[in-house]
């Protein structure tokens, strides 16, 4: 094994690291996210997590039909999220839809010590 | 050094692009995690998110010798630097005519007064500045 491919290695099981760190705290804004929109933002954004791994799986096993994957993939998050803005569009936002919610709206924070 | 998928150099770039899309995939959720409202968080997703991607998509794009490979890898760089721009978009359009308002924090909103924002947004059929800011 040469000296690149011993810093390829270094460098595939750091971002593998970096990855799954990311992909983690995208899951914690997921489950946490106060309205849909927060929610449909994050999981665009683990599409592109997504996307990021299965770049680094196709540089460690050097097999580049992943790539026509990722490219597919992207395609999908993008239609769901449009599909999901649209969706956000017609629905309206109904009050009790987002519960928890941080950004609630000053109006109706009379009563409540926040 | 007698075929060129054995030059280090090639490695060498590889593995530093795809630490960087990492690092910048990371500050993107970073960003999603701890900043306040739905526009701010959208603001760090599809800039350093898309950055990420197509970051460690020119790494495969680095490391491939065929042409055709190279070629995809490109225009998917490209596509997703498109379309990212473009579904962060609809996403804060739909989510400011509902009426998810930004951060009590936020300084500047030029749009506040323009649209109704009172949970039925652009529905409201009553709701004249939306005409006229449509035709800007």
């Amino acid at each position: 094994m040469s000296a690149g491919e011993q810093f390829l290695n270094g460098a595939i099981i750091l971002a593998l690291a970096i990855l799954s760190l990311s992909f983690a705290l995208i899951i914690v804004r997921i489950v946490r996210g106060p309205t849909l929109p927060d929610r449909v933002l994050a999981l665009d954004m683990l599409v592109a997590v997504g996307i990021g791994f299965i770049a680094v799986i196709a540089v460690k096993t050097r097999s580049f039909v992943y790539l026509d994957i990722a490219i597919a993939l992207g395609l999908v998050g993008f239609l769901a999220t449009v599909a999901f803005a649209r969706f956000i569009l017609k629905r309206g936002r109904h009050k009790h839809a987002d519960y928890g919610n941080e950004a609630e709206r000053p109006a109706q924070e009379e009563g409540t010590s926040s | 050094m007698s075929e060129p998928i054995s030059l280090p150099i090639l490695e060498l770039i590889a593995g530093v692009l795809i630490v960087i899309g990492a690092i910048f995939s990371l500050l993107a959720s970073l960003g999603i995690l701890r900043f306040p409202d739905v526009y701010s968080r959208m603001h760090a997703a599809s800039k350093a998110g898309t950055l990420g991607s197509g970051l460690m998509l020119l790494a495969i794009a680095v490391l491939a010798v065929d042409l055709a490979v190279v070629t995809r890898a490109m225009a998917g760089a490209v596509f997703f630097l498109l379309t990212a721009p473009v579904s962060s978009h609809l996403l804060a359009r739909a989510a400011y005519f509902v009426g998810y308002e930004p951060w009590e924090g936020t300084v500047r909103d030029d749009l506040q007064d323009r649209y109704s924002g009172e949970g039925e947004g652009i529905r409201c059929e009553s709701t004249p500045p939306v005409a006229k800011i449509t035709s800007l």
